[in-house]
């Protein structure tokens, strides 16, 4: 199943279902679901991968993957370098599309729809699931216009609708006491935590149904990584994440499940293949895990 | 979880993102045509060349064009044949390259090896100022200059007038030499600095670094920019059509006037030539002779380069 | 043996002290003063160019050269119609040039496939341009626009066709150098936002991208104001005294009025040629200043 950046800009596929020409989803969701007011967390699975596997060219660079995601949770991908897991989260908003060698395989479902099928297009998909960056990369404009731009080429909102939007997400994403008094000023003039936050903030100025984050701290040190941990923990009630993370303590302090990783050589294969070896409760895999490779990565013992 | 019916539309676009998005085929579509503009003309270039040509041979036969040494194609009766252009755009082209090879060499061993970052700053924006003038101030200074003052000074093996292959020669050479010294420079600083530091550390002067290591070493990257600037030389038209005089002389002599292919085709261009005169076809078939060399001479330096590219680990 | 041992021992002297032998340092000295009358060459060939050209023209620089027109007397001979012609024939072509070069620059670097056969055989001919004498673009303009199919004849619009052509590869190599530098991590920051590709290109790639671009047709546009050669095969080397008035009128340019002038037989013509070329020089001095200019206010921001 190939699909490449292309081939989706010329797919013209609109149904009946498509609404009218105002922005999609400027008006951000309400502060709380129905479903936490009574108690119990909505626990439904929103994104589902069944047998995912990527190829560059004609590496295998990971396979097997089975992977539920759930609302209000956070989910981590754990595991060593070179096993697959930014690979496979880049596979869950098409971010993959954009490497011309890369070949997705398997199948990855968005609230049922096959992602990589007809009924799905690239841009929307990109839209509904966003996606923030190892390294902080703020767009060379004011802050204002860095968490406008998503709106903005996902619609055409009036002035007021632009400035609410901007409000709303910098203050989901706790910056925006900070800049409120400069949204005209470059997005560089922030420190390396604020320029993250501002990233995320644009993310979710598009109203996302899923958070991706491609271990979002590495680059940051440790009280702007707390802040975007704790940060983390407020949003997910809205936004459920799927986190890569290098760093086993934050998966274990900040996830509700985790998925580790790991990887395998074949016989017939030069370079080794990235697997998805253990994906179960993050307290579960952290304290009891099933398997032994499992084990032998949480104790330090190997990677 | 099988596709539910309600859901169906949830990722597709907007009407206004569906719109943007077919736009943007008719987008790609124009970008593509533009980009195409690119190859039409190259190969209006060759198609410029080629009827004229083969027209222009119909007319004169290439042993006239060959073998014969009088060039007057334009007179009545006309004579075609093109050595003297030949020995003309090869006699200026020689003293332009005994200036502008080893003086563009000397200046990047200069600046890789010898000069501080002081005289760096200083002498770098002096000689790519000098890589900017245009060729006309050159050939103006051909003849307000260097004719007078060098060229009718230095040649003592016969008399000198005012107009010379010598003096377009050295000029052209002198235009040159900041596009040679550039690509020098580059020659050199694609060896690695591990080589030319062992060359040192064994107790070598700088000299010795130079000529022993460096230059070997760089030996692929230095003869490509060499053609190139025989490449260019060959081409250079109004220097000499400015200090060379338009006397197709067939003599082997830099002291005296000489016509090149290029200064040949401004010189005729200059007069009105009736379209479907064989001396309008003359521009046309020297053209290809020189295009052709040029292009020649253009993928012999990619071939040196390629091929014989010194690959270190 | 006695004689081996004394021979190895007075092999290295006691000290550190230079042993090189004098030929050597020699041939050092040799070396590099070689070096340094290259250098004092290229150097001086500026001086004296400027300089040599200063004296010949500067009793001609003033406000009569710029507004003259030429004629038969160098008392009365002014450049002002070669000036508006350079005007005419490089700003039409450079903005011809640079649309034609960016929309070739934005598809080959941010649409089309690289591997494809297409952008392979679109750079290969770039290249292949780029190394073609300038001359030949001549021919090619006499043959194909000043008469064969366009029928043009030798006006501002031929003029401004043909330097369009030969500006056009630095145009685009100079575009897609400017595309390739704008780091990847942009585009996926829009990409991941839902924009589609010409809305990640025209809203961060190509604003991005600008500070590059400027220079670069910058570049193009000083090339296209010296360039003489062409020109001379498209009638501008022809006695014209008036301005342009439009793209079918008869032309010259600063590069092919000076060569004009410095072919005159009378002295006072050639210090006219002279203060020409003062004039290009400056333009050319002041277009690249503006280059530098974008280019360190460029790093400022942002």
């Amino acid at each position: 199943m190939v699909k490449d950046m292309n081939k989706t800009m010329d797919n013209d596929v609109s149904t009946a279902a498509t609404t009218a020409d105002t922005v999609r989803g400027v008006s951000l969701r309400p502060d709380s679901l129905p479903s936490e007011s009574s108690g119990t967390p909505n626990k439904e699975m929103i994104m589902e991968s069944r047998d995912l596997q990527v190829h560059y060219g004609d590496f295998l660079a990971v396979k097997n993957v089975d992977l539920k995601i759930h609302r209000n949770e956070i989910t981590a991908l754990i595991g060593p370098s070179g096993c697959g897991k930014s690979t496979i989260i880049r596979c869950f908003n098409r971010m993959n599309d954009l490497i011309p060698s890369a070949k997705v395989g398997g199948k990855i479902f968005y609230r049922g729809i096959d992602l990589y099928g007809e009924d799905a297009n690239a841009g929307e998909v990109r839209r509904r699931i966003g996606m923030v960056f190892q390294k902080p990369n703020p767009f060379p404009k004011s802050i204002y216009d860095n968490v406008a731009f998503g709106p903005r080429v996902n619609g055409k909102p009036s002035k007021s609708e632009t400035d609410e939007l901007v409000e709303r997400s910098l203050k989901r994403a706790a910056l925006w006491n900070e800049v409120k008094d400069r949204l005209s000023e470059s997005a560089f003039s922030l420190s390396g935590g604020q320029q993250q936050r501002l990233c995320i903030a644009r993310a979710l100025a598009v109203d996302p149904d899923v958070l991706l984050m491609d271990e979002p701290c590495s680059a940051l040190d440790p009280i702007a990584t707390a802040r975007i941990e704790d940060l983390m923990q407020e949003i997910k009630g809205q936004y459920p994440i799927v986190i890569v993370t290098h760093n086993m303590q934050q998966a274990a302090r900040v996830s509700d499940r985790t998925a580790f990783f790991n990887t395998e050589v074949d016989a017939d294969a030069t370079r080794p293949t990235g697997v998805l070896v253990e994906y179960d409760e993050t307290r579960k895999i952290f304290s009891t895990p099933s398997d032994t490779r499992t084990e032998q990565y949480i104790s330090g013992r190997m990677g | 979880m099988s596709a539910q019916l309600p859901n169906r539309g949830l990722l597709q676009p907007s009407g206004l993102k569906a719109r943007q998005q077919r736009a943007e085929v008719f987008i790609k579509l124009f970008l593509a045509v533009v980009a195409a503009s690119g190859v039409l003309i190259t190969t209006g270039v060759v198609i410029a060349l080629v009827r004229p040509t083969v027209q222009f041979f119909q007319e004169v036969s290439i042993s006239e064009f060959l073998f014969t040494t009088d060039w007057f194609p334009l007179y009545e009766p006309p004579d075609f044949g093109v050595w003297p252009l030949i020995i003309g755009t090869f006699t200026v082209m020689l003293i332009a390259i005994v200036i502008a090879v080893p003086g563009g060499l000397a200046v990047a061993f200069f600046l890789s090896e010898y000069a501080s970052p002081k005289t760096k700053r200083i002498l770098k924006p002096f000689l790519e100022i000098l890589a900017g003038v245009p060729t006309v101030v050159f050939g103006f200074f051909a003849l307000n200059f260097i004719a007078p003052n060098v060229a009718q000074k230095i040649w003592i093996f016969s008399d000198i007038g005012f107009y010379s292959a010598l003096a377009a020669g050295i000029t052209v050479g002198l235009m040159i030499l900041p596009m040679m010294t550039t690509l020098a420079e580059d020659a050199m600083a694609s060896v690695p600095r591990a080589l030319i530091d062992g060359a040192y550390a064994l107790g070598a002067t700088k000299r010795e670094a130079c000529t022993g290591v460096i230059l070997q070493a760089g030996l692929s990257g230095i003869i490509a920019a060499a053609v190139i600037a025989m490449s260019r030389a060959i081409g250079e038209t109004t220097i000499v059509l400015l200090a060379a005089g338009s006397t197709a002389n067939f003599t082997f002599n830099p002291g005296e006037p000489m016509q090149t292919m290029s200064s040949f085709i401004g010189f005729a261009g200059l007069g009105d030539q009736p379209t479907d005169s064989t001396g309008y076809r003359t521009i046309f078939a020297v053209g290809a002779m020189l295009f052709v060399i040029t292009f020649g001479l253009n993928i012999l330096s990619q071939r040196i380069v390629t091929r014989f590219r010194e690959v270190y680990e | 043996m006695s004689t081996t041992a004394v021979n190895i021992a007075s092999r290295f002297a006691p000290d550190l002290k230079d042993s090189t032998s004098p030929s050597r340092k020699f041939r050092d000295k040799l070396f590099l003063s070689g070096l340094w009358i290259a250098t004092l060459v290229g150097v001086l060939t500026l001086f004296f160019l400027v300089l040599s050209t200063l004296l010949k023209g500067y009793t001609r620089i003033n406000l009569d050269l710029i507004t003259g027109f030429p004629s038969p007397f160098p008392e009365d001979a002014g450049i002002q119609s070669a000036i508006f012609g350079s005007l005419w024939v490089v700003v039409t072509s450079g903005v011809v040039s640079l649309f034609i070069a960016l929309c070739s620059a934005i598809y080959l670097e941010e649409f089309a496939n690289k591997e494809s056969r297409f952008n392979r055989l679109v750079t290969l001919n770039i290249q292949t341009l780029a190394g073609v004498p300038s001359i030949v673009f001549g021919i090619l303009g006499l043959a194909f626009v000043a008469r064969g199919w366009l029928g043009w004849g030798f006006t501002v619009g031929t003029a401004s066709a043909v330097l369009t052509m030969m500006v056009l590869p630095v145009m685009i190599v100079s575009s897609r150098e400017a595309l390739k530098a704008v780091p990847s991590s942009l585009r996926e920051g829009a990409y991941a936002l839902g924009a589609t590709r010409w809305q990640t290109v025209s809203k961060q790639v190509l604003p991005a991208a600008i500070p590059g671009i400027a220079t670069g047709s910058i570049l193009g546009v000083s090339r296209a104001l010296g360039e003489s050669a062409p020109l001379i095969l498209l009638g501008a080397l022809a006695y014209v005294s008036s301005n342009p008035s439009g793209y079918t009128s008869d032309y010259t340019v600063l590069p092919l009025i000076i060569m004009k002038y410095a072919q005159e037989a009378q002295e006072e013509f050639r210090a006219v040629g002279a203060a020409a070329i003062i004039v290009l020089l400056l333009l050319l001095v002041g277009l690249n200043l503006l280059a530098i200019v974008i280019r360190d206010r460029s790093r400022k921001s942002w």
